[in-house]
């Protein structure tokens, strides 16, 4: 089936059987493991999974229990397109050799922040460069948080982690978030997309066209995480819409390095006088909580300004501008 | 008895010798990175692979990283792999070396012997797959071309087991072994396949509480390579070393099960006794080095010197009763180190050498060489030297040096 024929209803969801089950030991409000049970609902077949070292990894496998309905392999924190790359190996020869009792299987790769952006990077990088086919998610919760919330490449300007810590003399992280999506459509990559679990029907039809791709496919998926941002549990979901909202996360395609916006941030630029301040969403998250003093007015003023330059970025790349 | 096989007579560098086993050993997928002494390896595969001469996925990899990773990935998913690195590539891969023997995966790696950096130097020793000595890894050392080919090709078996199921590399010295040409005899591709057989796998308990072939099979979902703690973590690395205990009697029966095809075989399979019956000194030492100190054997016997030689083919899991049993009546012995273990009381192998003889009485003496250290070339008359200081300590009955630098400036 195609993703043009697909539609999935709120129904066909809740009918399809679980791949990431309940009882792992994810925390109240883990947006990353709504991402990881919505995607696996998106799947199509048989399909592998591998994770990098991670909260999701720690969550789902504790031995002798896991969460996974799927074949799943976890073996370091740098590795998982390299265990993708593997694996769709090991299935393409075993094909050609008559092993494989499968018509097909997909690969998913599911990393962090760290695991992506950082020192997953190279694997990545080397991954989609050779074309294996395969679809790499990264649920971006926007630092180091299985290791106690140290900052990574994908934790945004002015946030306080461990290693970034709002100080008398640093207000937290000084450098901006990685234009990570950008730099693999940079790899000439056929299927590259971001995505917010609020909307998850676009999610998961981005899950099953990134499937679909012969060839490499990145999703970069926004996963609030409560526990790091010092955010409330219940409003997790909220944030990954205020995100979108603010384009602090616009949600956009890019198909064989075409870019496109996609519905809920085509709207917002449809109709520029929608865009939320970046303050809406910054409010209530402990980690933007030392912005509002005074004092570092200026870096509030980082954030939207930075904030407005990467949208009107992506707005010409998306052939689209916006009236101010 | 089988009768030995029809084979071909070959020109083969080190490097060759193990592409071509590994090019007959019907390998699926192979993850291969460059690196000096062990290019000419991933070169050759790659021909191959050019010429549609296997059937075998070549993943060109961006680091030695990412090749072991995916050659455990592949092996996870039901794939024979094989892989190959040296020096600074093999040190890459410290982390994953753990990974791949943690999760069981049968990986079979050639490693082209070479030194560690700094200063950079691409010559031959040990100190690459020393370090890596406790990486649950099975570590054999070939002495010649001829050996490197023939060891490959066991490697897989060995590796395979299901008694074993842990990931094997083979070492050749670099440059000695790796770029010098040899005659190595091959066996013709069928008489190779039959031997390495089909991958078989043990059948576990899944998470439903049935039975399933281990590895990732849609069929029979299995969670590899999990989070084990306080609880669990242990018992894992207890059937690691069951392995590897299990693999000494594996070793010696694909030994000699592939004597029977080939007509060679390497002492038993762990250690290669020469002229040790009635020896009274005798040294110990790993790889191409044997084959010099052979000739010195041979001289000296004619001297009427009773010296012998004990070659350590298997490093790990390290021979224990079969080296102490070789090295009985033997007084006085030299252990070969052709790595340096910085601070410690003398290199890697001489530590397990002294360590297994304290129970023994009376023991032999047991003294120290570090030799060949980037490359550095160790002459037959400084190989002789070694066993003048044997006969010395055996008449002197004193141990003036127990560990000793060979060929270098002081």
């Amino acid at each position: 089936m195609t993703t043009q024929e697909w539609k999935f209803t709120t129904k066909d969801i809740a009918e399809k059987p679980d791949l990431f089950l309940s009882g792992h030991r994810a925390c109240a409000g883990c947006a990353p493991a709504t991402v990881l049970r919505l995607i696996m609902k998106a799947t199509r077949g048989p399909t592998i999974v591998t994770e990098s070292t991670g909260c999701m990894e720690v969550v789902s496998s504790i031995y002798p229990y896991t969460s996974w309905a799927t074949p799943w392999l976890h073996t370091a924190f740098e590795t998982a397109a390299s265990n993708a790359s593997g694996i769709e190996a090991a299935l393409k020869i075993m094909k050609k050799k008559g092993r494989l009792k499968q018509e097909h299987v997909d690969v998913i790769a599911f990393a962090g922040d760290g695991g992506t952006y950082d020192i997953g990077i190279q694997a990545l990088s080397g991954a989609v460069e050779r074309g294996h086919d395969f679809l790499f998610v990264l649920y971006d919760n926007e630092a180091y948080m299985n290791t106690g919330i140290q900052r990574s490449g994908g934790t945004p300007h002015g946030a306080a982690t461990t290693t970034s810590p709002a100080g008398t003399a640093i207000p937290g992280k000084l450098e901006y978030k990685k234009p990570i999506a950008e730099i693999m459509v940079a790899h000439e990559m056929p299927y590259v997309a971001t995505a917010s679990p609020y909307y998850w029907r676009d999610l998961i039809t981005k899950v099953r066209k990134g499937l679909e791709v012969n060839g490499p496919a990145f999703l970069h998926v926004f996963a609030p995480c409560p526990r790091g941002w010092r955010s409330d549990p219940a409003r997790s979901i909220e944030y990954a819409k205020l995100a979108v909202e603010t384009c602090v996360f616009p949600v956009w395609e890019a198909v064989n390095g075409v870019h496109q916006l996609s519905t809920p941030s085509k709207l917002l630029a449809l109709a520029p006088q929608k865009k939320k301040p970046v303050t809406d969403y910054l409010k209530g998250q402990g980690r933007f909580r030392h912005l509002f003093k005074p004092q570092n007015k200026k870096m509030l003023e980082e954030v939207q300004s930075m904030t407005d330059e990467r949208w009107q970025r992506l707005l010409a790349k998306c052939g689209m501008t916006q009236k101010s | 008895m089988k009768s030995v096989v029809k084979q071909e007579r070959m020109a083969l560098s080190g490097d060759e010798a193990v592409a071509y086993a590994a090019k007959q050993s019907d390998v699926d997928v192979v993850a291969a990175y460059p690196i000096t002494p062990q290019t000419i390896i991933v070169e050759k595969f790659s021909e191959y692979v050019a010429n549609g001469e296997v059937e075998t996925e070549f993943v060109c990899v961006e680091s030695e990283h990412s090749a072991l990773t995916a050659c455990l990935a592949a092996s996870a998913t039901g794939a024979r792999t094989f892989t190959a690195t040296a020096s600074a590539g093999l040190a890459l891969m410290h982390e994953m070396l753990f990974v791949t023997s943690g999760c069981r995966a049968p990986v079979v790696m050639a490693i082209a012997n070479r030194a560690l950096s700094a200063p950079i130097n691409i010559h031959g020793d040990h100190s690459d797959s020393m370090a890596q000595r406790d990486s649950g890894w099975i570590q054999m050392y070939a002495e010649n071309a001829q050996e490197v080919y023939d060891s490959i090709i066991q490697a897989f078996r060995i590796a395979e087991d299901l008694n074993v199921l842990l990931p094997v590399m083979v070492g050749l010295d670099g440059f000695t072994l790796s770029h010098t040409l040899e005659n190595v005899e091959a066996l013709t591709d069928d008489v190779v396949k039959q031997f390495v057989g089909t991958r078989q796998f043990p059948d576990v308990l899944t998470h439903e509480g049935t039975t399933a072939p281990f590895k990732l099979d849609p069929e029979n979902p299995m969670t590899i390579g999990p989070l084990a703690l306080q609880n669990y973590y242990f018992e894992f690395k207890r059937q690691q070393e069951e392995a590897m205990a299990n693999s000494l009697s594996v070793i010696q029966k694909v030994n000699s099960e592939y004597a029977e095809i080939s007509g060679r075989s390497y002492g038993n399979g762990l250690i290669e006794a020469y002229c040790l019956e009635d020896a009274e000194v005798a040294a110990v030492c790993l790889g191409s080095t044997a084959g010099t100190m052979k000739t010195i054997v041979d001289g000296l016997r004619q001297e009427g010197i009773k010296a012998g030689l004990l070659r350590l083919r298997t490093f790990r899991p390290l021979p224990v009763e079969e080296i102490r049993s070789a090295l009985g009546n033997v007084k006085a012995v030299a252990v070969m180190d052709r790595c340096i273990s910085f601070g410690g009381n003398g290199g890697p192998v001489f530590h397990e050498m002294r360590h297994m003889f304290y129970d023994v009485n009376p023991h032999p003496y047991v003294v120290n060489y570090i030799y060949g250290l980037g490359g550095r070339d160790t002459s037959p008359t400084e190989l002789r030297s070694i066993y003048e200081d044997l006969q010395r300590i055996l008449k002197t009955r004193r141990v003036e040096t127990p560990i000793q630098y060979l060929g270098l400036r002081e």
